[in-house]
């Protein structure tokens, strides 16, 4: 994971902190904890320190990433790794701009901020009042590339990248479909 | 490899080093005429390609700024990236998909078989099939086309499969793994096709016929040939009796820099070309070099084209092995009763995951676009490429708001469909899903055209120097000494993918300049 950004929670330093109470807190929002300026994911195993954002701003950029492409056999990860690039002092004004409309769209319908919005099908109808904001421009052209350039995502969608350096396919398959 | 001084006058300077600038500048050398081709992109070898979609196009495409304007979707969803072509020596030839295919004889005289259409600005070819037969003849030979020169067509992968099995159910007759620039045995010192599935960035097993590779360095070997890479055309210039003297151009340094040449000849794909010869205006020439019709960077067409993605309910792999290797041509005719004048080819066509969810519905999000991803591995795919219609508002003009890294300015590319492109893509649609549908597809996907990679027209061909911007021979009117030598003199684009047609012109025209400089009429 180390190219990734994204630390293993045995390398996170707050892991034993994690209590009843904050899982209850962050089960709205899926399976990622804020805590101590970091995102944790207990069930993937990962954390990820967040230093310019507000921590609960990439909870919910990362969530809004998963809800703009959802991909069911993708983990929250790979969602994370796509959001990284955004705690940065360039993109703060942004983002927190923009997750702060969002969440304030989300209080309006559902007295709750976006994160604890609990169904799919809501947040996306609050994502099409979102479309043509900036940060969602912004985030939705971005996820293009580091969502799907994310050589793990290929192998889940069955996608096999180079090949040159095993010969092609000219003996490993390239005319082997055999259900036609 | 030769090297030649700035102030040798005697030289023939080519621009660009593609299909056009790469295939004359070797012909011209090895007729012992001394050449300086300058390519403004760098020059990546071989053992250089990268098996992965995006960093290949960082290293081979051209990404230099252009702008877009007009109701094409391209110039809303890639606004600054109307084209996908190569900066780089070896042009387009290094990304190519290898379909070779002639141009059929009613395509050089459309205005005579079409008759007028509405917004179109039509017109015959000033050349037939017939003039041209012998140097297909050549250029098939020489780029190795399967299914031509008793050379056999390539095996079929996946994806072809798929489109041979659905395309018979529909009744076509003419489907076969097409006439390919791809070697399927080793020929002319390239290996066989290895079906490793990366046609576009670059083959690495150099079975696909390049410039790069096939061409420039037999040019080289002659002696009479120097490659210049980095080395940007800024523009053209002339002596008071309007001839051209020379070539200003940005070395990889950025500083300017001044060929003298004998001949000029511009191969720089059909945005550069027109660009070059507009920012060339001086006061003898004030609407541009060799513009005395107005038609310089008019007519631009960039085929109608479009892609079906189908997907199964078993995998198909479509990423495996040669990505054109397929062809249907019963479409290609013209068969006005369709609802629209000329024709179109469906071919396979696969991009990986990264370009697919770039380019199957730009824009798009949710679940409609992700449930169409998760089923990636098992989509086969098409694309469809047609005639479309030249219009003298499609056009390439200098958008001097916004500069290049040189001070340059940029191309801005205008396009709006006409309606028969419309009722051509239209068609196309209908047909290649029916295609898949016959096979059991449970989802097919009408996808837009990307941005373009067939750029014709702009410097287009005409008898009449009131017409267009060349002669027959792609010799400007204007200027007897200046010649232009890529897929921008189309007079119009026929169905077929051009680059077989650009070398063939090539090798023509390097027969008439050596013939014309050896009669010292140039």
């Amino acid at each position: 994971m180390k190219q990734t950004g994204l630390k293993h929670a045995e390398e996170a330093p707050r892991r034993e902190t994690l209590d009843r109470r904050q899982l209850l807190k962050g089960a709205a929002a899926g399976t990622i904890l804020v805590m101590s300026g970091a995102l944790i994911s207990p069930s993937e195993a990962w954390g990820l320190e967040v230093v310019v954002l507000q921590p609960e701003t990439m909870r919910t950029l990362v969530l809004m990433a998963r809800d703009i492409f959802p991909h069911d056999r993708f983990a929250d990860r790979y969602y994370a790794i796509a959001c990284k690039a955004y705690d940065d002092e360039a993109m703060k004004d942004l983002v927190e701009g923009g997750i702060a409309a969002l969440d304030a769209m989300a209080q309006a319908r559902h007295g709750t901020p976006y994160a604890g919005v609990g169904w799919e099908a809501d947040r996306a109808a609050l994502l099409r009042q979102f479309d043509g904001s900036p940060l969602f421009a912004k985030v939705r052209g971005d996820l293009v590339v580091s969502l799907y350039n994310q050589k793990e995502i290929w192998a889940i969608l069955g996608y096999e990248g180079e090949s040159a350096s095993k010969g092609g396919y000219i003996d490993r398959g390239f005319d082997d479909i055999d259900w036609l | 490899m030769a090297t030649f001084d700035m102030n040798d006058d005697s030289v023939v300077v080519v621009i660009g080093s593609g299909a056009g600038g790469g295939t004359l500048g070797t012909d011209l050398a090895l007729k012992g005429v001394k050449t300086v081709i300058l390519e403004a992109g760098g020059r990546h070898e071989i053992e250089d390609f990268i098996n992965d979609e995006w960093t290949s196009f960082g290293q081979l495409a051209w990404t230099d700024a252009r702008t877009t304007s007009g109701s094409w979707r391209v110039a809303r969803d890639f606004a600054g990236l109307p084209a996908w072509i190569v900066k780089a020596v070896g042009g387009s030839t290094v990304h190519w998909a290898g379909a070779s295919l002639r141009l059929q004889e009613h395509e050089f005289k459309v205005k005579t078989t079409y008759g007028d259409i509405q917004g179109a600005n039509l017109l015959d070819w000033p050349i037939t099939l017939a003039d041209l037969e012998p140097y297909y003849a050549k250029a098939e030979d020489r780029m190795g086309v399967t299914r031509t020169n008793s050379i056999e067509g390539l095996p079929g992968n996946n994806n072809f499969k798929v489109l041979e099995k659905g395309a018979k159910a529909l009744g076509y007759k003419n489907v076969h793994t097409g006439r390919m620039a791809i070697n399927s045995a080793p020929r002319n010192d390239r290996a066989s096709c290895q079906q490793i599935g990366f046609c576009f960035q670059g083959c690495k097993t150099g079975a696909k016929w390049s410039t790069l590779y096939a061409e420039i360095p037999r040019g080289e070997a002659s002696g009479n040939l120097e490659v210049r890479p980095h080395s940007h055309v800024l523009m053209i210039e002339h002596d008071a009796s309007g001839k051209a003297t020379g070539v200003v151009y940005a070395d990889k340094d950025g500083n300017q820099q001044r060929q003298k040449a004998r001949v000029v000849c511009v191969a720089g794909n059909s945005y550069e070309s027109p660009r070059i010869l507009l920012n060339s205006a001086s006061s003898m020439f004030p609407d541009g070099l060799a513009n005395s019709s107005g038609q310089v960077g008019r007519n631009y067409m960039r085929h109608m084209t479009g892609s079906v993605y189908a997907v199964f309910d078993k995998p198909v792999r479509m990423w495996r092995g040669t990505t054109m290797a397929g062809i249907v041509t019963d479409e290609s005719k013209s068969d006005p009763s369709r609802g629209f004048v000329g024709g179109y080819e469906m071919e396979t066509l696969s991009i990986g995951v990264p370009f697919m969810a770039a380019f199957l519905d730009p824009g798009a999000w949710g679940r409609e676009f992700t449930s169409a991803l998760d089923l990636y591995e098992n989509m086969a795919g098409m694309w469809l490429v047609g005639e479309d219609m030249p219009q003298e508002t499609n056009r390439v003009t200098l958008n001097h708001s916004v500069k290049d890294q040189h001070g340059m300015p940029v191309a801005n590319v205008h396009f709006d469909d006409h309606p028969n492109d419309v009722a051509m893509r239209n068609h196309a649609y209908q047909q290649g899903s029916a295609i898949y549908d016959a096979v059991g597809a449970t989802r097919t996907f009408p996808t837009p055209p990307y941005p373009s990679t067939h750029n014709l027209g702009t410097n287009r061909m005409s008898e009449n120097p009131r017409d267009g911007v060349v002669n027959k021979w792609g010799q400007t009117h204007d200027v007897s000494n200046l010649f232009i030598s890529d897929g921008s003199v189309f007079t119009t684009g026929g169905a077929e993918n051009p680059t077989l047609t650009i070398v063939t012109l090539a090798i023509r025209q390097a027969d008439h300049i050596a013939e014309q400089m050896g009669q010292g009429n140039l």
